[in-house]
């Protein structure tokens, strides 16, 4: 048997619809199957791992901390991946974000006002968008590819954080371990219902910058010129678009979005400079930008459905004694099902039972 | 520093770079025929714990390596029914697969944890390995370091002398024309993925069986991304491959060095030199852009699906 | 959005035939947070087996769950708000940057009982615990400072924190007691776990002329590489002699049963108190040393005179005259360590080639 792919003359509205929904029953019966072979009632692990993280307030908001700079990176990387540009590097940039954001705190303890918050986000912002011009600066000046140099700064940014964490940021009281002070509540994103949860406002940050990216992307000129150089760089060239600002643009601007997720995420469910304040969200979100289809409203989608394996495993793990690993397993295949799925939105799926002879060439 | 420490050292650095070559080769013809499969690290460490499987429970470290080999082929096989039969994101299902065989290996290898390993035996000839200096650098390492010079030879020589690595660089660089020209693309990039898948494993395999022979989790510890990177790094060449290897794992093991001779630098700063230096050695010579562009895979992470 | 819509309503059709997972929670639960997987070989493994150790000693008047490879930061609170929500009476948890996430999460939960690893902060509801390891360290360093023929060491360092000072410290002193011109080469791998880079450095330690090799990271690839080139080294967290037939003289061994199984039985029995810290040592059995061996008779019998000295208090691993790396007077003649100088240690003591990031 083999199978064939027929392309669709146009998008299938109804795949587009129904294909989360296949994906979702293939990890149900993938889940069903997995877990009575371990051993484990397969319908309680299921509704541990997927109902339990969205049947309770306090887990809504621990839902919305865990997406909330999944989403927020994805969102950045959707513009600049659509650009063809390919930033893998937002877990550094998120980091440099962070770092710099925290120097408001950590510098001027005294300076709490109205204007902390804001202005540690704009310089988290600010630091993300220049970590992110370094590669774009080295592409655009030497040639050199984004992919290597990108991805190679987030170890050096990992370090330079561990060594300011443990040496200068260093909070004065706290016994010689690593980490800074805790920040004054003017510098903290304060939560959204303190009474239920303790999901912050970095949320609604995240939700808000989709939806400007998406505007941007949908109705203005420059995000036309983003799909046109991203489709076609020599059209893009006859069109007076300039490929060189495009690289900083995009690397810009999804540099600087990782930085804010990167302040917010500190400021917000961290409350301090930590050595390693980030469990790989930039990594992650690369997948996020993917499974939302490089669109900024998908990307807010498709970060919660990552959080929630995350704290689906958790709670399976928890309830049922389901291991971290099995919990990654069921993870990766979920987003197997989901990135499949997604393949019936623009094929059609011929199957071809028996002798097939040779696959079908020279047609095209 | 005498000559026998001298030896030791760059045995020492053979070692550290062997699983990044192994691993980056594999890579390279899987870019080279346009498809991108950023699962490296999930191979690798699935090579890794079924690599270590195979050695102890058959008492062979030889079946391991096999056995670490057959994991990594099985794991891009599923990396290529999506990418390549389903024609999904490339670059989404490569990173699902790290996922994935992160989780997967930590499953299989929970009853080994902490057994003692079985290493791969060093080549050992007479006379010739006991030579002063270069004896046991050139005629007494460890297998696998003889099999990722002469992958690297081969790859080379099949890339670039043979008709069929002129087909797959044609794949790689436009699947529609070479689609046109009645070649069956996907069968080739099917291949291409499994050699990658086989490169992986025996990377990881290395690991288990010669670098640290035993199963910790995680083991890999991130060098499938440097292997990604050095794919980069040697702008899809393959001797440039060996050359960012072993940059990489000259510089790792030259700040070990730095550090246990007692030079006052942060050690912070001193684990980021590899980066560092990668980067800097990679914008010195990409600078002549012609070369990089003609030898980029232009398809590269492209799906691509046979129109009728 | 859609996506999740659609989740969701697939989820509650679920739940409507699974009519809910109800689970009965009679039994006293202690729950157990972990920073690594519970295979890790190290740190990890040696928490999981003390919990599997409380299954076996309190049987079924208990019962257990844990939540293994948590990141620090708000993972981690996640993970313990979990904890306490899901009927756990007490929570263990077992790394030092989970410390501020305990606090937080124990202040909202005041009936469930809290104990912290490697920390200093604690609570009405929150004790912190930790063990002497600069004990046995001190013990192996004097064994090397026996056996070794160079008269130097290599230490394979993790993360210049006070612990991981402490621990080379001591170890330095053990060394100096008998050999007052041992050297120590230090190397940081900036990690608790890559085999890979652990063998890279013992290797380059070893080329570099020590014939003692120690670590605090967690795997046994130093040990393995101390056995292929036939010198000593001393296993961490576990008895690695499997790894080392030949190279282990001995090993730290983190044995934390016993207290878990005291600490909670105090918590049944409601004897159990907040805002305690306890700090045990050998005489406890928080730690224990493994088999001396491969040794001579003389040093094995000094190493364990050594360790029964401490256990009786007799003997201070810190006791003056001590003095800093730059020379200056740490502790005078006779004088012995502060438990708070110790825990919060930023500095070498003198003869460590190395230096300390600040």
């Amino acid at each position: 048997m083999r199978l064939e792919l027929i392309k669709r003359p146009q998008k299938s509205a109804l795949y587009s619809a129904i294909s989360p929904l296949l994906a979702l029953v293939l990890t149900l019966l993938a889940g069903f199957l997995i877990f009575s072979l371990l051993g484990k009632p397969p319908v309680a692990a299921l509704h541990a791992y997927f109902i339990e993280p969205l049947s309770e307030a306090w887990q809504l908001h621990e839902l919305a901390i865990k997406a909330a700079p999944l989403i927020m990176i994805a969102v950045g990387l959707s513009v600049c991946y659509r650009s063809n540009n390919w930033n893998i590097g937002a877990e550094g940039q998120f980091i440099i974000g962070g770092i710099t954001g925290s120097l408001v705190p950590i510098l001027f303890p005294q300076f709490q006002t109205l204007f902390t918050l804001p202005v540690m986000l704009l310089l988290g912002f600010i630091g993300g968008a220049a970590m992110g011009a370094i590669p774009a600066l080295l592409k655009t000046r030497f040639n050199t590819n984004e992919i290597l140099t990108s991805l190679m700064l987030v170890y050096v940014a990992q370090l330079f954080l561990d060594w300011l964490a443990r040496g200068r940021f260093r909070d004065p009281g706290g016994n010689n371990f690593p980490g800074s002070i805790r920040f004054p509540e003017s510098a903290r994103l304060g939560e959204i219902f303190p009474s239920h949860g303790s999901a912050h406002w970095g949320i609604v940050l995240a939700i808000l910058s989709a939806i400007i990216v998406w505007f941007m992307m949908r109705f203005l000129m420059k995000g036309f010129e983003v799909k046109v150089l991203g489709g076609s760089p020599r059209a893009g060239r006859f069109g007076g678009f300039s490929s060189t600002k495009m690289v900083f643009f995009a690397f810009l601007l999804s540099g600087g979005l990782a930085g804010l997720a990167g302040i917010a995420e500190v400021a917000g469910a961290i409350g301090q400079l930590r050595e390693t304040i980030s469990p790989g969200y930039g990594f992650a979100a690369i997948i996020v930008a993917f499974l939302g289809r490089l669109n900024p409203l998908g990307a807010i989608a498709a970060g919660f459905v990552l959080a929630l394996t995350y704290l689906g495993g958790e709670a399976a793990q928890m309830s049922l004694g389901v291991s971290e690993k099995v919990a990654r397993v069921f993870q990766g295949l979920l987003l197997f099902f989901v990135l499949g799925c997604d393949t019936l939105i623009h094929y059609r799926i011929k199957f071809i039972f028996g002798e097939a002879g040779k696959p079908a060439t020279a047609k095209g | 520093m005498d000559v026998n420490m001298l030896q030791n050292i760059l045995l020492t650095i053979a070692t550290a770079s062997t699983p990044l070559l192994l691993a980056a080769i594999g890579e390279l013809v899987v870019e080279r025929s346009g498809v991108l499969n950023l699962g490296v690290e999930g191979m690798m460490v699935i090579g890794a714990v079924c690599g270590f499987a195979g050695a102890f429970i058959t008492g062979s470290p030889w079946i391991g390596a096999l056995a670490g080999i057959l994991a990594g082929v099985l794991l891009s096989l599923l990396f290529g029914f999506l990418a390549l039969s389903l024609a999904t994101n490339q670059v989404a299902t490569g990173l699902s697969l790290t996922l994935l065989g992160i989780g997967l290996s930590g499953m299989i290898g929970e009853d080994f944890v902490g057994r003692a390993g079985i290493r791969l035996p060093r080549l050992d000839l007479p006379v010739l390995s006991d030579l002063p200096l270069v004896g046991k650098l050139l005629f007494g390492q460890d297998p696998l370091f003889y099999v990722s010079i002469a992958l690297t030879a081969a790859v080379m020589w099949f890339l670039f002398k043979t008709r069929t690595g002129l087909t797959l660089r044609s794949i790689g660089d436009n699947h529609k024309s070479a689609h046109a020209l009645g070649i069956n693309v996907l069968l080739y990039r099917y291949l291409a993925v499994m050699f990658g898948g086989a490169c992986a494993g025996l990377a990881g395999a290395h690991l288990s069986l010669v670098y640290t022979p035993q199963w910790v989790e995680n083991m890999t510890a991130g060098r499938g991304w440097i292997a990604l990177a050095l794919v980069v790094f040697a702008s899809w060449r393959p001797w440039r491959v060996i050359g960012g290897a072993y940059l990489f794992g000259a510089v790792t093991i030259g700040q070990i060095h730095a550090q246990a001779l007692g030079i006052p630098i942060p050690s912070q700063l001193m684990s980021a030199l590899p980066y560092l230096a990668t980067i800097v050695v990679l914008v010195l010579i990409s600078r002549d852009r012609r070369l990089t562009v003609i030898n980029t895979p232009a398809s590269l992470a492209q799906p691509f699906v046979p129109d009728r | 959005m859609r996506k999740t819509l659609l989740a969701l309503a697939a989820g509650i059709a679920l739940a409507a035939t699974s009519g809910g997972a109800a689970f009965a929670q009679d039994k006293f639960k202690a729950c157990f947070v972990y920073i690594g997987p519970v295979t890790d070989g190290g740190w990890t493994q040696a928490h999981d087996e003390a919990r599997q150790y409380v299954e076996e000693q309190l049987g079924d008047e208990i019962e257990t769950a844990y939540l293994e490879n948590v990141p620090e930061g708000p993972d981690s609170e996640r993970a313990i708000t979990r904890m306490a929500r899901s009927g756990c009476n007490i929570v263990f948890t077992t790394s030092f940057g989970y410390m501020d996430p305990t606090i937080a999460v124990a202040e909202k939960h005041p009936d469930v009982m809290f104990e912290h690893a490697t920390g200093y902060k604690t609570a009405d509801n929150v004790t912190n615990y930790n063990a002497r390891f600069y004990e046995g360290r001190y013990i192996i360093g004097q064994i090397a400072g026996n056996i070794s023929e160079t008269g130097t060491a290599g230490y394979i360092a993790s993360f210049p924190i006070p612990e991981v000072v402490m621990g080379i410290n001591a170890f330095l002193q053990g060394a100096r007691s008998v050999d007052p011109d041992f050297k120590l080469k230090v190397v940081w791998v900036n990690s608790w776990h890559d085999a890979g880079k652990e063998a890279d450095a013992a290797k380059a330690l070893v080329d570099q002329g020590v014939d003692i090799l120690t670590q605090h990271t967690d795997s046994a690839a130093p040990m393995q590489v101390a056995e292929e080139r036939g010198i000593h080294a001393f296993g961490q967290a576990f008895d690695q002699s499997e790894a080392g037939p030949t190279a282990q003289k001995t090993a730290i061994l983190d044995t934390w049963g016993p207290y878990y199984v005291k600490r909670i039985k105090m918590a049944m029995d409601g004897t159990w108190k907040g805002g305690e810290s306890t700090w045990d040592g050998l005489k406890d059995g928080i730690l224990t040393m493994a088999p001396y061996r491969n040794m001579p008779d003389d040093v094995k019998a000094m190493a364990e005179e050594t360790e029964a000295k401490i256990k009786s208090g007799e003997l201070h691993p810190f006791t003056g005259p001590i003095n800093k790396q730059d020379g200056t007077e740490w502790l005078a003649e006779g004088e012995t360590a502060e438990d708070g100088t110790l825990l919060g240690m930023d500095f070498y003591v003198e003869g460590v080639d190395d230096t300390l990031p600040n």
